[in-house]
């Protein structure tokens, strides 16, 4: 459950890291690649090398919809209906990648904000994004 | 049996080389009790884990972070026989201090953070795939002596 002062912290965060959600995004991605290659299975039609134009484009498209969502939590459900759908009936990723890639999202965020990714803003954003995999798998059975 | 490539020791041993035992111990142990409270069950003894101050800065915390810390430094100095290394303090964790080895993959997260957040770029995709390899293999080395 994330408290009030959680949800404005989440919101906060990601605000400020909407300008570089290619870079926040492809870095994430390619982390999950490198550590847990069974991923890429989901990416065999694009290109996914680092730097290419697939891999940032992809990137962006994730961070932003993060962003969108951490703007309203308490509207998550109403924010992802589209992306619930997309990720059941066409995208079908099994959710446990779900948590491989928050995960790596997490080291990002904590490479790249360093002292500034506290325990309580570690703590926040694993609740959000969990809660972000929960919705996103609703549709899928 | 766990290979290792000589790319992989490297980074393994080139973290643990340049570590700073007595920060990196207590923030990742307190940042373990305060992503994932549940694991407070086993620090009863502590004091005061009330809210995230109170575990950042309670003494316990921080010696028993260095002390749990420096428990990998035999894994680091026996890289090719970790599960031997560990069966004694598999059978600690266990026998004595009952501790669902769940917990353990929660820590080991949390020290991945950490070491995240001080090396920052140099934490490249390759070391942190390097690093976390090595810490599931101390992780499954701890739980192996359960039954």
């Amino acid at each position: 459950m994330l408290s009030k002062k959680e949800k404005k912290l989440i919101k906060e965060i990601w605000e400020r890291l909407t300008p570089v959600a290619e870079e926040i995004g492809s870095d994430a991605l390619l982390r999950m690649f490198t550590s847990y290659p069974g991923t890429k299975t989901y990416f065999s039609h694009l290109d996914i090398s680092p730097g290419s134009t697939h891999l940032n484009s992809h990137g962006k498209k994730i961070v932003l919809a993060i962003a969108e969502g951490a703007k309203d939590i308490s509207q998550l459900t109403v924010t992802l209906a589209p992306l619930q759908t997309l990720h059941a009936y066409q995208l079908r990723i099994d959710p446990t990648n779900f948590k491989l890639l928050s995960h790596c999202m997490l080291v990002t965020l904590a490479c790249y904000l360093g002292e500034e990714f506290t325990p309580v803003a570690h703590a926040a954003m694993d609740k959000y994004l969990s809660a972000f995999a929960a919705v996103l798998s609703e549709k899928y059975r | 049996m766990v290979v290792w490539s000589e790319q992989e020791r490297s980074i393994i041993n080139s973290i643990f080389s340049s570590l700073d035992y007595n920060d990196a111990g207590p923030k990742a142990l307190s940042r373990c009790l305060i992503v994932y409270p549940w694991t407070q069950r086993y620090f009863a003894s502590f004091g005061n884990l009330y809210n995230a101050e109170a575990i950042k800065s309670n003494p316990n915390v921080q010696a028993h972070g260095i002390k749990v810390l420096h428990g990998l430094d035999r894994a680091v100095k026996n890289m090719d026989n970790i599960k031997a290394t560990y069966a004694e303090l598999s059978v600690l964790h266990s026998e004595k201090l009952h501790v669902d080895p769940d917990n353990f993959k929660l820590l080991a997260d949390c020290l991945t953070i950490v070491i995240a957040a001080k090396m920052g770029s140099a934490f490249t995709p390759e070391v942190q795939a390097a690093f976390q390899k090595f810490l599931a293999v101390v992780v499954s080395a701890l739980g192996k002596q359960y039954h």
